[in-house]
């Protein structure tokens, strides 16, 4: 693991992005954030619906424009790139899987014309024959049939459409695969199918995830690393390991005392922990930053937090 | 008597045009007094539809609770009861609480109303000691300030908020059974968290007997005494909570029960029922799981399997454990969940 991280994807430096900005009705959705993002991992960012994780996703991918910050992919700042090559470029690059299958494909498109447009767009196939032969090549990939081409997306169950818009980022052969709760939507039993095929499609490609979502068993099992997301803030960012084992951060502690598992036993002796933002009674001297308390581990804190956390091991 | 509710051979279909949807293919459980009866199962295999038909609220048109079909309430059987007697049970003894506490809260009515309107219905309330009744209930369920409150409307509240509005109306005439739909699942792992706190104090403090929906695991492990897997229209295994998770025997509930991960969980793939959930319009001969099962034998093919005993609580509908199935080994998920019950003796580990 440690090799296949040395590589820096992304760098993402002290992003903001902030609604109706300068407004009354400002809104911080991302405020102040640093994290990067190696080559060949799947780092999982979780929090609260409002938390601002989607709002970065979004964000790397330029769906919206930074408020400030920097988008560094590989060394380039995304939200720099003025002329359109260069945007075609990232764009096929970086791909994205939405939360809702219903509402991410166009209903009246036929699936080969859903997964195709990237490679129209981008120009990556020669001839009609060959655009149908990349169509049902991606088609068994992510496991439908090629005579799954002509129908609509209406035709199929939520599942099935996802893996369509799964095959629809693969289709421009990206590095770089944003997954926005992709797994939300879906009963247990196809969770299971869908979490597979993304990990198999990144052991067969190389490919690196930024894996959004709230439920956390599923992004321990999927994730190398995981950040966890409070009001804009990151608060902690650590191997996935390390989050479950000794969480840091109040706010993370209380997350984490808060997920049922599908374990009775467990579920008898769980403590939940609840989780006050003014417990930490910050002074304006305080310099609250990410502070890497342990090699790899690091938590949003101030001085005298970080000193009092190394005491503890 | 023990049992609060019993539903009997409860069959359901819906007149669609393309033919007869038979939803609910023989349903059998009991609710006994005080439980959590957790119910769960994929989407569409009939959790709702069971649960709507016990409160009558499947729409007239197009559905059908077949003759013989028996929900016993307090000597009565809902399934024949007429409109008129139902609505003296419904949201009095029996209360349904639903997934989205936006939808099924007035936008327009101040929510002191909204808990005020089932007593003044049905326990004949002054206005006045509704109001006091609706504080009192807003105050159980753990709503901050509740004189100011009351005179609110519900866009003024959080989803976590609502959804604690729409348990004190469900609970406002002391219930005997309360059925949650997916109470939690539109709700944060934080709130979702401290309703299910909420719920399982206020069982012990007014004793009603839950039946609670979802296909949320996590949630079934922390809330249920007991549950029901249903698959296909019907239920294919029920037990106690540990009994299910740590000695399941229907291939379905194993797939269900490996295809999460649990806090320890290092393989390398996920366990996955293939395919698809069957199809009620014709459903297929003999056991309707057969299709997606890999233990599957000749004799699921034609014949369905009946309930097999495997302990006074526990009954499981599979071939395998038929005296005469041959021992097979359990997806691996399973057999580590099974060192952890106490006494296994089951058929194949004998």
């Amino acid at each position: 693991m440690t090799e296949k991280m040395a590589e820096k994807l992304i760098e993402v430096k002290n992003l903001k992005l902030f609604f109706n900005e300068g407004k009354k009705n400002e809104v911080k959705a991302v405020n102040d954030i640093s994290f990067d993002i190696y080559k060949g991992e799947t780092l999982g960012l979780v929090g609260e619906s409002g938390c601002g994780k989607s709002t970065t996703g979004r964000t790397l991918i330029r769906l919206y424009n930074a408020t400030d910050g920097e988008v560094n992919y590989r060394g380039e700042n995304v939200h720099d790139v003025k002329n359109k090559e260069k945007t075609l470029e990232f764009n096929r690059r970086m791909q994205m899987i939405f939360q809702d299958p219903y509402a991410s494909l166009n209903p009246r498109m036929k699936v080969v014309d859903i997964i195709a447009e990237g490679i129209d767009l981008h120009g990556l196939a020669s001839s009609k024959k060959e655009r149908e032969e990349k169509v049902h090549e991606l088609l068994e990939i992510v496991g439908l049939n090629r005579d799954h081409a002509g129908r609509y997306p209406h035709e199929f169950s939520g599942g099935q459409r996802q893996r369509i818009g799964i095959a629809r980022a693969l289709a421009v052969d990206p590095e770089f695969i944003i997954a926005d709760e992709p797994i939300s939507a879906l009963d247990v039993s196809i969770q299971a199918q869908v979490v597979n095929l993304m990990r198999k499609l990144q052991k067969d490609k190389g490919l690196t995830y930024l894996f959004i979502a709230h439920d956390l068993s599923m992004v321990k099992y999927i994730s190398d690393r995981i950040g966890v997301m409070y009001f804009g803030k990151l608060v902690e960012l650590t191997t996935s390991e390390e989050l479950y084992k000794n969480p840091l951060h109040p706010y993370t502690q209380s997350l984490l005392s808060s997920i049922p598992f599908p374990d009775p036993d467990y579920e008898r002796q769980r403590v939940r922990k609840t989780y006050d933002p003014k417990s930490h009674q910050y002074t304006d001297s305080d310099d609250v930053k990410m502070r890497e308390v342990k090699p790899g581990h690091f938590v949003y804190c101030s001085e005298k937090e970080m000193q009092e956390m190394k005491k503890t091991f | 008597m023990n049992n609060i509710l019993e539903v009997k051979d409860l069959n359901i279909s819906f007149h669609t045009y393309a033919g007869e949807v038979q939803a609910i293919r023989g349903v059998n459980f009991e609710l006994r007094k005080g439980e959590t009866l957790a119910i769960v199962g994929e989407s569409g295999s009939g959790k709702s539809v069971t649960t709507k038909s016990i409160m009558r609220l499947l729409p007239k048109s197009n559905s059908e609770i077949k003759q013989g079909s028996q929900i016993l309430f307090d000597g009565k059987n809902l399934a024949e009861l007429s409109d008129k007697a139902m609505e003296k049970i419904r949201g009095k003894d029996i209360s349904m609480i639903f997934q989205d506490p936006m939808t099924s809260l007035n936008p327009t009515m101040k929510i002191g109303k909204q808990i005020a309107e089932p007593l003044i219905k049905h326990q004949n309330f002054s206005k006045s000691q509704a109001k006091q009744r609706a504080l009192e209930l807003l105050e159980l369920v753990g709503l901050p300030n509740p004189e100011i409150r009351i005179n609110q409307y519900p866009h003024q509240f959080s989803g976590g908020q609502r959804q604690r509005i729409v348990i004190a109306v469900a609970l406002a005439c002391n219930p005997k059974v309360l059925i949650a739909d997916e109470p939690t699942t539109a709700l944060d792992v934080t709130i979702q968290a401290q309703i299910l706190d909420l719920m399982k104090d206020l069982q012990n403090k007014i004793d009603t007997s839950i039946i609670f929906i979802t296909h949320d695991l996590g949630v079934v492990a922390s809330v249920a005494d007991r549950v029901a897997v249903m698959y296909g229209g019907k239920i294919v295994e029920v037990g106690t909570v540990d009994e299910i998770f740590y000695n399941s025997q229907h291939p379905y509930t194993w797939g269900l029960i490996s295809s999460m991960p649990s806090i320890d969980t290092e393989d390398d793939e996920l366990f996955v029922i293939p395919g698809s959930p069957p199809d009620l319009l014709n459903p297929p001969k003999g056991d309707a799981f057969a299709a997606r099962n890999r233990y599957a034998m000749a004799i699921d093919q034609s014949e369905e399997p009946p309930m097999f005993k495997v302990s006074d609580t526990h009954y499981a509908a599979t071939w395998l454990l038929h005296p005469d199935a041959p021992v097979i080994e359990p997806p691996e998920a399973v057999q580590r969940r099974r060192k952890q019950f106490p006494g296994n003796v089951t058929k194949g580990e004998k």
